[in-house]
């Protein structure tokens, strides 16, 4: 904080009028949504801030950052004082700062703001960058349809919104081509951060004989729950959660941001920087699938891993023929949806039950 | 019996182990209560507990010792409460808030080395034959020992406040502190001991969410669950049997909305995860309408301070 202050008067002036011709030292600042030791979504986030150190070295201040900032008005008075504290680049990492991000950055033209997650770009200096979560949940959908007994896959979801709708019908969509009579429970836990309603969930889907659970909530509570059962087993979310290891986490879908901050801020240094819209996934090495343990046998971490490569190769999870929930067509034979019909899914497709909460 | 695909006798199983916590809170609370204090610092004592707990089992290895390092931290918390308001005279109400926004942020301090870590495994205690009766063996016979031992312990709460002496005591100080005193008790020293005695109880609870329930340590953990305790011990009418009741009616109702869900009955989720607290507001509202019920219930000095000056 002092630090920030104290550089306030100081850098003001050099911030601006930069980005065109490239910047012999970026200052670049992070916001966060939790504490780092989240272990999940706050951490990864965090690893590329110290990746983007490492990358760059003396070119590079990346040591500002604030955790557990709340989505809402204060956000917009924590980039305000990032903004006048000279940072060059501000990454605010949650859907819930998209309209303080560009609030702010109305305000201070010279400062570029990175948003995740989000699909705001109201000024020309912000921009939005988000993984493809949907291709690591194809991967973990075909270990789950393989892998379960009763056939029931159980998944968390935190709020009904199309990233985590994205999940749920990427993952059944997956499980369903290698095993017909899979079926699939999901539980809304209204939070993204809440073990004991999260070890709940899980109970009560382990208890309706769910023996494979997929999450989109940031704890290790489900993995915890489920290693009481024999034979139930879950995956990690955001981050690697090795701690549960071989089983009952048999894989995971890791963030990896770092490749996206490295590139962002070595845009800003050599003076290519532009305001982007970005969407990575497998193949960009966004998302990353963690390490299949041996509690999965060979050939099913050989499909598992088939869906992987397949993706990177361009196959979309998303592929027709499939139908919504209600029976309705919705892509055609070899047909893929497009990105933003994407970005605003609000329906199951065909053979989930359930309504999604409106 | 069937709900939607849910099977009762698991449905209540588990809701026995999703009420352990609050019902160990709200009967501390209620002796607290019943001795004449308003302690509404269970939040912040059950976190306490929690965190200390988790550190203890993880130390040692061994989840008893766990479960008396929540307990003894819970009761350390609850003396800087007894300190204030049996020796300072300071107002209960805000003594309890604060003591809840410091347990937060202490236990938040302390945790910050264990997160991530897994806690020692408590097993079920081996009932042999007993568990593998149908429908009753699922319910009663496959808990650990934290289940029964709450359930001694809302007994052992009953008997003792209704048929002994020191019963009798705690029951006259909470009801009038100046009689109780100039018979000759020790107001003073009653109540701390009763607010020690609840500090330990919400440790122990807090203690069973990041030992048992979830089991690993994140800040936060008991998300809300003391003052829900808080809650049970008015909707029991300081009664320790009806604490049973309001425990297992709340946890029972957390459970089933979950397990609903997961059954993929077509309620609207909304209601279901409000309807835990719609259902403690109607019932303190019916109880209330009964022509002054709950006042009579309430002991007559609570929350009121004693000096033995006045």
């Amino acid at each position: 904080m002092k630090k920030l202050l104290l550089a306030t008067a100081a850098t003001l002036a050099i911030a601006g009028g930069a980005s065109a011709q490239g910047m012999d030292k970026v200052k670049a600042c992070f916001v966060y949504v939790g504490p780092i030791g989240d272990g999940g979504w706050t951490f990864q986030h965090d690893q590329g801030r110290l990746a983007v150190i490492e990358e760059f070295g003396d070119r590079v201040d990346a040591s500002t950052y604030q955790e557990s900032v709340p989505e809402g008005a204060d956000a917009e008075r924590v980039l305000t004082q990032m903004a006048l504290s000279g940072c060059n680049i501000i990454f605010t990492t949650s859907f819930g700062y998209m309209d303080q991000t560009n609030n702010v950055a109305a305000k201070f033209p010279n400062v570029k703001f990175e948003h995740a997650t989000g699909y705001k770009r109201d000024h020309a200096n912000v921009s939005t960058y988000d993984a493809r979560f949907y291709e690591g949940r194809a991967v973990m959908g075909t270990i789950a349809g393989h892998m379960t007994e009763s056939n029931k896959i159980g998944y968390i979801g935190s709020f009904p919104i199309p990233e985590v709708i994205q999940g749920i019908n990427s993952s059944f969509i997956a499980a369903r081509k290698v095993n017909p009579d899979v079926t699939m429970s999901v539980v809304w836990a209204y939070t993204w951060f809440d073990p004991a309603k999260e070890a709940d969930a899980a109970k009560a889907l382990i208890e309706q004989g769910v023996d494979v659970i997929l999450q989109h909530t940031d704890s290790t509570a489900p993995l915890a729950e489920a290693a009481k059962t024999e034979g139930v087993i879950g995956f990690g979310q955001a981050s690697d959660m090795t701690e549960f290891k071989p089983s009952p986490r048999v894989s995971s879908i890791i963030d990896n941001w770092a490749p996206y901050y490295i590139e962002r801020i070595g845009a800003l240094l050599d003076g290519t920087y532009e305001q982007k819209a970005t969407w990575a996934g497998i193949a960009e090495g966004e998302v990353e699938i963690g390490e299949i343990t041996d509690a999965v046998p060979a050939e099913v971490k050989a499909a598992a891993e088939a869906v992987r490569d397949a993706i990177v190769g361009g196959q979309h999870p998303f592929t027709g023929p499939l139908n919504k929930q209600d029976g309705s067509a919705w892509l055609a034979e070899g047909e893929t949806p497009e990105d933003g019909d994407l970005a605003g899914m609000n329906f199951y497709v065909e053979g989930i039950t359930g309504s999604i909460p409106q | 019996m069937d709900l939607g695909g849910i099977n009762p006798a698991v449905l209540i199983a588990s809701l026995m182990v999703a009420s352990v916590p609050i019902m160990l809170a709200a009967l501390g609370e209620l002796v607290v209560e019943k001795a004449g204090v308003l302690n509404l610092g269970v939040e912040g004592m059950m976190i306490i507990g929690a965190v200390m707990g988790f550190a203890v089992a993880v130390n040692t290895g061994s989840p008893l010792a766990g479960f008396l390092g929540g307990a003894a931290g819970g009761a350390i918390l609850s003396l800087i409460f007894a300190l204030l308001t049996q020796y300072l005279l300071a107002n209960q109400v805000a003594t309890g808030l604060a003591l809840t926004l410091f347990g937060l942020g202490l236990s938040s301090l302390i945790g910050q080395g264990y997160v991530g870590i897994r806690p020692p495994l408590t097993g079920a205690v081996p009932l042999g034959p007993l568990a593998d009766i149908p429908v009753v063996g699922r319910i009663l016979f496959r808990h650990d020992w934290m289940v029964y031992g709450s359930l001694v312990m809302v007994a052992a709460t009953w008997a003792v406040l209704k048929f002994t002496r020191i019963g009798l005591i705690l029951r006259a100080v909470g009801e009038n502190h100046e009689a109780a005193h100039a018979l000759g008790y020790k107001v003073r020293r009653i109540r701390v001991l009763a607010i020690c005695f609840g500090g330990a109880m919400a440790g122990l609870g807090g203690a069973y969410i990041s030992l048992i329930r979830v089991p690993q340590w994140t800040d936060g953990i008991t998300s809300g669950a003391g003052w829900i305790a808080l809650a049970i011990v008015v909707f029991a009418s300081w009664k320790p049997w009806r604490v049973l009741l309001g425990a297992y009616l709340f946890g029972g109702i957390t459970v089933l909305q979950l397990n609903l869900q997961a059954a993929g009955a077509r309620i609207p989720v909304e209601y279901l995860s409000m309807s835990p607290y719609l259902i403690t507001i109607l019932v303190l509202v019916i109880m209330s309408s009964g022509r002054g019920r709950i006042a009579a219930a309430a002991p007559a000095s609570l929350g009121k301070n004693f000096h033995a000056s006045r």
